[in-house]
């Protein structure tokens, strides 16, 4: 079959099964855009901004396994993409990003729109492909689905020039690809997966640590099923969240900068420690000696070999795909005989609960000022723990990471690794996108929603019943907290003045508003928001006390004991 | 510590430039970098000299196999391993200079591959710190120029980097 490159875009996409691309056209992707319009095996979402198309495809993705695919023209479109594909990059989210670029023959010369998108966005990329020639376009993007999606995951960008999109070639999708070069598939090795075993049925003092590889290999029920074999404590890195129920009793809650007292004192006591897909960022571990001080024996399992040693020495590494590895250790621990010590992990959860005594996450709620962390617990209550939650980035996102216990895998979605604010808006346009009857609410910042805010036209659009549950402290809340503690309470330009009225705002848009200030207005009006507007979106502006700081905390840099809790001042 | 570490990876326009950028992102050291086709042309073979404590060293070679194009990493230091590097120096040689450069040469195995009045063009091979030594031992005000290759490396033996 003969076809135009244009006509080769749109059959891979339909090859790849793709329901939605997310996108925004212009002058170098006008042919493939003809293309689109004339077929309707997938829809386009014509967001407002390119970064949007991004973080939309990129909630697509984290909500539902499936590869997020976005297209943006050459230039600006592919500039303004970049924000959002290195936030993918930092999460390992499986992207592939389809730009246009200018014509073969006037790359490098300064031509209209022009970018060097390949060494713009290499940095920020699991790879990227330019098309020279129309024969390699079908087999680039096989290329592009395999690789986001296989191994540790992450964002693919294929850059198409304009004339590629209209040159004619034979026609043929390959049903299946190898690479010499790329090998992600390994098969873990027993002799390490015995040994770790081992070392955790020795274990005085066991802790699970498990992160955003969980969530992204869909290993939450192997999980589960070991650690409760096992007994162990659990606790979550900020990206693996759901990945472990959190109502359950062997959940110890979030650890790290903001984790409990709790889950940071285990992490720090503890004499054998299974890191699960978790890369110990500098948010976790911010001290590395610190953490080292303390004599443990560290097992560390990742599929991406340079995530294991890169912060903290390890002494048994496991190489290899989650649910395979943690398959292997369960089978490996049914069929022997040993049980983990039980009087010494009797001790250890005594211990525990002595640390969880201290509730470090508990707050006072006045009858005048609403407290952030109640409007989440009533968040919580109101969508009955069930909701997609995605959230921006500052304090509020610590509260909702937080308060909201996500029991389920894919349901709380936000940027960790680079923390992106204004990613809130269109990561839950994206959440509804992949679950068309999901109930999704965003938690959001009133300087971080304005970042992407141009999106509730989207939203409007396509009758995205979105509701968004803006903490509103007329403050870069995250920044004035730091500020506060570390830079002698000098509020420099944090502070947000002029704030829009966001009811009208909301309205102008063509969806609805709601300004809540009283603490006793908040159940109601969640109630309100999620059954009456159940099927409209609804920006619920909470006035919140301006000066809730995020507790526990530990400084940057500082060691996982030295927490500052909210009852120390 | 100073390792030698062989990479083939894919003959692609951009290769070149995931790697050094892998480099300069992550703060990596690079002495030398050298990089040509290999008798496969779809192959190209580089060496790059670096130098960092063992953790670092295992994160350059994690990290370059990670990437995409990278067919296959070895660290050539940790065995037996040749090592050479070309050198062109040009110096001023004239009166009883022209006598004494050309003896130093001879004592380094080096060849005077280009000849004026007042200068030779000297051609040396070896390892690094014999290139260091020649350039030691003469007199360093008649050095006009110099141009070092970079280090290319190969295992002795058995040792073979291949696909
Ligand atoms: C304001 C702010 C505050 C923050 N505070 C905290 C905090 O208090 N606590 C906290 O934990 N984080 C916090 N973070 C997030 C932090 O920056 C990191 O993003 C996060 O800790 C990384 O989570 P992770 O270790 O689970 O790794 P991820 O980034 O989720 O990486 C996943 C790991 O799993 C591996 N993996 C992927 N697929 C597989 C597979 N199939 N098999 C095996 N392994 C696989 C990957 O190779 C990778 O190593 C904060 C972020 C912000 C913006
Ligand atoms: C794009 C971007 N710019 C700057 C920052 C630094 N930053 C982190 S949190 C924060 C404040 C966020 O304010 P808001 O959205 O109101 O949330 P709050 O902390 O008040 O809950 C800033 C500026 C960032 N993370 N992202
Ligand atoms: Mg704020």
């Amino acid at each position: 079959m003969q076809l135009t490159g244009a006509e080769i875009v749109v059959k891979c996409l339909q090859e790849e099964n793709v329901e939605y691309v997310f996108g925004y056209p212009g002058g170098s992707v006008l042919y493939i855009y003809d293309e689109f319009f004339k077929q309707d095996k997938f829809k386009h979402v014509l967001v407002r901004h390119e970064q949007a198309a991004v973080h939309a495809a990129d909630a697509y993705s984290r909500s539902s396994n499936k590869v997020g695919v976005c297209m943006v023209t050459s230039g600006p479109g592919v500039t303004n993409a970049v924000t959002g594909i290195a936030t993918a990059h930092m999460d390992s989210i499986p992207l592939v990003i389809i730009s246009g670029q200018v014509p073969t023959h006037y790359i490098g010369q300064d031509a209209f729109q022009e970018c060097d998108t390949v060494g713009i966005t290499r940095p920020c990329v699991k790879h990227n492909f330019l098309v020279k020639d129309v024969k390699d376009l079908a087999i680039t993007l096989k290329k592009a689905f395999y690789i986001a999606q296989s191994g540790r995951p992450g964002p693919v960008l294929v850059d198409i020039p304009k004339d590629i999109t209209t040159h004619v070639c034979e026609f043929e999708y390959p049903k299946a690809i190898t690479m010499r070069s790329y090998a992600p598939n390994v098969k873990c090795h027993s002799g390490q997966v015995r040994k770790a075993l081992q070392l955790m049925l020795e274990a005085k003092r066991p802790m699970l640590y498990t992160g955003g590889g969980v969530i992204l290999s869909d290993a939450s029920r192997q999980l589960v099923n070991l650690a409760h074999a096992l007994g162990f404590p659990v606790t979550n890195t900020l990206m693996g969240l759901g990945g472990y129920p959190a109502t359950d009793k062997q959940f110890v809650g979030m650890l790290g900068m903001h984790g409990t007292y709790e889950a940071n004192m285990a992490m720090h006591h503890c004499d054998v420690l299974v890191a699960i897909g978790a890369r110990f960022d500098d948010r976790v571990i911010g001290n590395p000696a610190d953490f080292g001080s303390v004599p443990r024996k560290i097992i560390h399992i990742d599929i991406d070999p340079s995530s294991i040693a890169k912060r903290v020495d390890v002494d048994v590494p496991i190489v290899g795909h989650l649910p395979e590895v943690l398959g292997e250790l369960q089978a490996l621990f049914d069929e022997q005989k040993s049980k983990p010590d039980a009087k010494a992990l009797a001790a250890w959860w005594k211990q525990i609960d002595a640390w969880r005594g201290k509730n470090s996450l508990k707050y006072k709620q006045g009858k005048e000022i609403i407290m952030p962390q109640y409007v989440i617990e009533k968040l919580y209550e109101v969508t009955g723990g069930d909701a997609f939650v995605t959230s921006d980035v500052g304090q509020h996102q610590m509260w909702a990471a937080q308060y909201y216990k996500f029991d389920k895998p894919r349901r709380w979605i936000n940027s960790g690794g680079l923390g992106t604010m204004g990613v809130g808006l269109p990561y839950a346009m994206g959440v509804r996108f992949a679950n068309p009857e999901a109930t999704v609410a965003c938690v959001t910042g009133e300087a971080s929603i304005q970042m992407n805010i141009q999106e509730l036209s989207t939203a409007k659009q396509f009758r995205l019943p979105i509701k968004i549950i803006n903490l509103n402290n007329r403050y870069l809340g995250m920044v004035r907290q730091w500020q506060q503690m570390f830079h002698g309470d000098r509020h420099a330009e944090s502070y947000v003045n002029a704030l829009p009225d966001f009811v009208k705002l909301a309205e102008a848009y063509g969806h609805v508003g709601m300004l809540i200030e009283r603490p006793a207005d908040v159940e109601p009006a969640l109630r309100e928001a999620f059954t009456k507007h159940k099927n409209d979106l609804v920006f619920m502006d909470f006035i919140t006390d301006q000066t809730a700081n995020v507790y526990p905390m530990i400084a940057a840099g500082k060691g996982l004991s030295d927490m500052i809790l909210a009852e120390d001042l | 510590m100073r390792h030698i570490i062989s990479i083939l990876l894919e003959n692609e326009a951009g290769a070149l430039s995931r790697v050094s950028g892998l480099f300069s992102a992550r703060a990596f050291n690079i002495e030398s970098l050298t990089v040509a086709a290999t008798e496969d042309p779809s192959l190209s073979r580089m060496t790059i000299v670096s130098s960092g404590s063992d953790s670092v060293i295992e994160q350059i070679t994690k990290q370059l196999n990670k990437l995409i194009d990278v067919v296959k990493v070895v660290d050539l230091s940790e065995a037996p391993h040749i090592e050479r590097e070309l050198m062109l120096v040009k110096v001023r040689a004239t009166g009883k200079d022209r006598e004494e450069m050309k003896r130093i040469a001879d004592i380094f195995r080096g060849r005077i591959v280009d000849v004026t009045e007042s200068s030779y063009v000297i051609e040396l091979t070896g390892d690094c710190s014999k290139l260091d030594a020649f350039l030691e031992v003469i007199d360093h005000s008649l050095v006009l120029e110099t141009v070092r290759t970079g280090v290319s490396g190969i295992g002795r033996g058995d040792r073979i980097l291949k696909i």
